[in-house]
C-alpha cells in the first residue's frame, strides 16, 4: 500500500492566506493514521487559490484550493476516510479533468521544476527528484571550462534584469587570477511586484545551493554568499537549514564528493535598500558599508569583494543551472524564440484574476500571459495597462499586448523584462498615479552618490504631484522628458540610469491621460484626491445615515430620513460612503 | 551630539561587549554588529554607537553612516509590534494607501511613528512579496492579506490583548 501524502503550501503567501490553522487541523486529525504523511511544501504559484493542499497517493495527485478548516476535515472525512475525491474544490487533477489544469499544463516548469511539491526542508526529497546530480555531473565529467561552455551554448542570459549571458560572466569571473574567489547570490529581489525569488528560495532552497556549487566550480571560487533580503524570513530559515543539511552530506565544505572542490556558502542578511540589487552596491553592502555604486571597470569578475574577483548572479539564473547542466544545454535552448533562451517565470499580481507565478518559455505574446496565465481581468473591467520590470520598467498598453516577452522585443517598447514582474492595471488605475508612486520609491531609494539621481528625480517627483494636484502645466510635459533624459545620462548605476523609465513609458503611450489632468483639471480612473468629488444624490438618499456612522473623518451630516451632504474641506475620499450606501447614491465626479 | 546620562542605557558594557567580541577582526562586519545591537537594545541608541566606536575601533562616522543608510536600522525604540504596511506595487494598485490612511486615523500615528501606549510602530516598506494577496501587511513576522481598511484595523486591535 503507497502511503498517502498530505502537501499542505506552507510558502509566506499560503501562510497569509490561512494555511497554519489548516495545517495544524490535518496533522491533528491525522496523527494517528500511519498509512497519511502531512508535509509541508512550498509555493506551486497558484496564488489566488491559497492555501492548497494536495493529497498524492501512488500515481493520483489531487489538489485542493482555497482550504479553510471546515473543508480540511471534510477533505480528511471523504478523500481520505472513504477514498472519494471532493470536486468542488478540485482545482489540479493529475488523472482527471480539473478547472485548473490548463493553467498548469501550458507551462514549462524548469525553475519551478520542486517548488510546491517538495519538502524544502529535506534534502533527500530534493535528492529524489534528481538534485545535485547536476553538480556530480559537473565535478567528475566536466572540467571547469567544460561547465561553462555547457551554460554559453545554452543561451541563459541573467534573470536578474539586465540579461547579461550567465556563460559569459562566468568566464570573465574564471579567467581572472586570484587565490581567492567569491560567487554571490543576489537573493536581494527588491522590485515592488516580483516575488519569484521568494518562492524559489522558500519551495526549493537546494536548487540555489546546487547552482552556486556549480558555478563556484566553473569559476574557481571557494567562498559563496547568499545576499538576501531581510524582509524574507522563511526564505532565510530555509536556506540555513538547507545549507546544514548539504553540509552534513559534504555537498558543501572541503573535498566535495571525494574531489578536490572545495566550497561553503554563507548568507548575509540584506538591511533595506533596493540599490543594493545593484552589482558594486551589493559588494559595498557585503563589506559592510553602505550600499552605494561605485563606476565599472573594473568589473566584479577582477574586483569585487574584498576586491578579489567576484560573480553575482540572481536566484532564479542559478535555479536553471543544476537543470541545464544535467540535462544538457540543447535541452534548454530549444525553448525560448532569438536570443531569448530557455524559460521565465513571471510575477503575476494587480488587477488579475489569477495571481501567482507560471513559468513559461521566452518568446509567449503578452496578451496570452494576462489573459490565459492570470485570467484576464476581475469585474468585467477593461484592461489598460501592464507594468513590467519594477521601478525600472515601463507600462505598456492595450495596443502592444501582442509583443512577445523576450528581452530584446520588451526593451523596444521602453519597458524591460527586469526580474519578470508583471502587475496588471484596470481602468480604475491612474497612470499619473502609477507613475508618481514609481518617482517616489526611487527618489527615496537613490543613494545620493549621482546629483542627477538623488536631485532630478525629485524635481521630477515634485512635477507629477503637481499634476496630480490639478495644478500642472503643459510646458511641465516636456520639463518632465527632459528630465528624464538627464538623469537617464547623468547616473552611475542602473537604478539612475532607468528611473525614468516608468514616466517616459506612461508619457509615450498614455499622454492624454497627462493632458486630461492638465487640461481638463480631471482624473478619468477617479484616483488623485484633489481632482474628484464625492457628493449624495438628495433625490436617491433615504437618509438611512448609514454613510455617516461609517464616516472615518465625520465629513457626512443630514438628520435621519432626510438627504445627507458630504464636506467636501474634511473628506478624506477613503470611499467607505460609497461601499456602504445601500442605494448608491454616493457618486465620484 | 550629546546624551544626557540621566537616560543612560543600563549595563552598556554587560549588554554589548559580547556582541562586539562576537565580530572582533572579522571584515566587513559593521551591518551584523548593528544588527546584533539593535536586537539587543531594540535600537541603535546613538550613545551605543558612541561606545561601540571605541570598543570596536570603528570610526563612529561609520557606523552612523550604515545605520542612517538601512531602512532596517532606527535610531528611535520601537513599538511591541512593528506593522509593516506594503506600499509595493500591486498593493498601491489595490488600494493599500487607503489602508494606510486608515491606521494614521485610527492609531493616531504617522509612518515611522509609534502609539503613545508604545504597542504599534507603523512602517510603510516597499514590497512584502506577496502581491497577489496584495494589500497586504506585515504584523512582527506575520503576514495578513487581502485587506480593507477596516480589516486591517480590526487586525491590528486583535493584538492589544494579545
Amino acid at each position: 500500500m503507497p502511503k498517502t501524502l498530505v502537501k499542505v503550501g506552507m510558502a509566506s503567501c499560503g501562510v497569509a492566506a490561512g494555511a497554519e490553522p489548516v495545517y495544524k487541523k490535518l496533522t491533528e486529525m491525522l496523527k494517528d493514521r500511519d498509512d497519511v504523511e502531512v508535509k509541508k511544501v512550498g509555493c506551486i504559484g497558484f496564488c489566488y487559490l491559497e492555501p492548497l493542499v494536495e493529497i498524492e497517493k501512488g500515481s493520483s495527485r489531487i489538489t485542493y484550493g482555497k482550504v479553510d478548516e471546515a473543508i480540511a476535515e471534510e477533505i480528511v472525512e471523504t478523500h481520505i476516510g472513504h477514498g472519494e475525491t471532493i470536486k468542488k474544490y478540485v482545482v489540479l487533477n493529475n488523472s482527471d479533468e480539473a478547472p485548473e489544469n490548463p493553467r498548469l499544463e501550458n507551462q514549462v516548469r524548469i525553475v519551478l521544476r520542486n517548488s510546491g511539491l517538495i519538502d524544502p526542508e529535506n534534502i533527500d526529497e530534493y535528492i529524489e527528484r534528481e538534485g545535485y546530480k547536476g553538480l556530480e555531473k559537473a565535478l567528475k565529467e566536466m572540467s571547469p571550462m567544460d561547465v561553462i561552455k555547457e551554460v554559453l551554448d545554452s543561451g541563459l542570459r541573467g534573470r536578474g534584469g539586465a540579461g547579461f549571458p550567465t556563460g559569459l560572466k562566468w568566464k570573465f569571473a574564471h579567467m581572472a587570477k586570484s587565490d581567492m574567489k567569491y560567487f554571490v547570490c543576489n537573493a536581494d529581489e527588491g522590485d515592488p511586484g516580483a516575488f519569484m525569488d521568494r518562492s524559489v528560495l522558500e519551495g526549493d532552497p537546494h536548487s540555489i545551493i546546487e547552482g552556486m556549487a556549480i558555478g563556484g566550480y566553473a569559476i574557481g571560487a571557494s567562498e559563496g554568499i547568499i545576499y538576501c533580503r531581510a524582509e524574507y524570513p522563511l526564505a532565510i530559515k530555509h536556506l540555513n537549514t538547507a545549507l546544514e543539511q548539504a553540509r552534513e552530506k559534504e555537498l558543501l565544505g572541503d573535498n566535495i564528493m571525494g574531489t578536490d572542490f572545495c566550497f561553503d556558502i554563507h548568507i548575509k542578511e540584506g538591511a533595506g535598500a533596493f540599490v543594493c540589487g545593484e552589482e558594486t552596491a551589493m559588494i559595498a553592502s557585503i563589506e559592510g558599508k553602505r550600499g552605494m555604486p561605485r563606476p565599472r571597470p573594473p568589473f566584479p569578475a577582477n574586483k569585487g569583494v574584498f576586491g578579489k574577483p567576484t560573480n553575482i548572479n540572481n536566484v532564479e539564473t542559478l535555479a536553471n543551472i543544476p537543470w541545464i547542466i544535467t540535462n544538457g544545454a540543447s535541452a534548454f535552448n530549444r525553448y525560448g524564440i532569438g536570443r531569448s533562451r530557455g524559460t521565465k517565470v513571471f510575477a503575476l499580481a494587480g488587477k488579475v484574476n489569477k495571481g501567482g507565478l507560471a513559468e513559461v518559455p521566452m518568446g509567449m505574446p503578452l496578451r496570452d500571459v494576462i489573459f490565459e496565465l492570470a485570467g484576464g481581468i476581475p469585474n468585467n473591467k477593461k484592461f489598460k495597462a501592464v507594468q513590467l520590470g519594477g521601478p525600472s520598467g515601463g507600462c505598456l498598453p492595450e495596443a502592444l499586448l501582442d509583443t512577445p516577452v523576450d528581452y530584446e522585443s520588451i526593451n523596444a517598447t521602453g519597458a524591460i523584462m527586469g526580474s519578470g514582474g508583471m502587475v496588471i492595471m484596470d481602468e480604475t488605475t491612474c497612470i499619473v498615479d502609477v507613475a508618481k508612486f514609481f518617482l517616489s520609491f526611487v527618489q527615496k531609494e537613490s543613494c545620493g552618490k549621482c546629483p542627477f539621481c538623488r536631485i532630478g528625480t525629485k524635481r521630477m517627483l515634485e512635477i507629477l504631484e503637481r499634476i496630480s494636484r490639478g495644478e500642472g502645466k503643459m510646458e511641465d510635459l516636456d520639463l518632465l522628458e527632459e528630465l528624464a533624459y538627464q538623469i537617464k545620462d547623468g547616473s552611475l548605476c542602473g537604478l539612475g540610469q532607468t528611473a525614468p523609465n516608468p514616466v517616459l513609458t506612461t508619457l509615450k503611450y498614455f499622454r492624454e491621460e497627462y493632458e486630461t489632468h492638465i487640461q481638463d483639471k480631471k482624473c478619468p480612473a477617479k484616483v488623485c484626491t484633489s481632482l474628484i468629488k464625492y457628493s449624495i444624490d438628495p433625490e436617491k438618499c433615504i437618509g438611512c445615515t448609514k454613510c455617516a456612522r461609517n464616516c472615518p473623518v465625520n465629513a457626512i451630516s443630514g438628520e435621519i430620513k432626510k438627504a445627507h451632504v458630504i464636506d467636501d474641506s474634511i473628506c478624506v475620499r477613503c470611499g467607505k460612503c460609497i461601499e456602504v450606501c445601500p442605494v448608491n447614491a454616493v457618486s465620484v465626479e | 551630539m550629546t546624551s544626557s546620562p540621566a537616560k543612560g542605557i543600563e549595563n552598556m558594557s554587560k549588554r554589548l561587549d559580547p556582541i562586539i567580541e562576537k565580530y572582533r577582526g572579522k571584515k566587513g562586519v559593521t551591518i551584523p554588529l548593528l544588527a546584533d545591537v539593535q536586537k539587543e537594545l531594540g535600537y541603535v541608541a546613538e550613545e551605543a554607537v558612541g561606545y561601540l566606536a571605541e570598543k570596536a575601533d570603528i570610526p563612529a562616522a561609520e557606523l552612523f553612516g550604515v545605520a542612517t543608510f538601512y531602512a532596517m536600522f532606527r535610531m528611535q525604540p520601537e513599538g511591541k509590534y512593528v506593522v509593516r504596511v506594503c506600499r509595493g506595487t500591486a498593493c498601491h494598485v489595490q488600494g493599500s494607501a487607503l489602508i494606510g490612511d486608515q491606521i494614521q486615523r485610527h492609531f493616531k500615528i504617522k509612518d515611522g511613528e509609534t502609539t503613545s501606549d508604545g504597542i504599534f510602530t507603523l512602517q510603510y516598506v516597499a514590497c512584502l512579496g506577496c502581491c497577489s494577496l496584495a494589500p497586504v501587511l506585515m504584523v512582527g513576522d506575520e503576514v495578513y492579506g487581502r485587506l480593507t481598511p477596516d480589516k486591517a484595523v480590526s487586525i491590528l486591535e486583535s493584538y492589544r490583548d494579545k
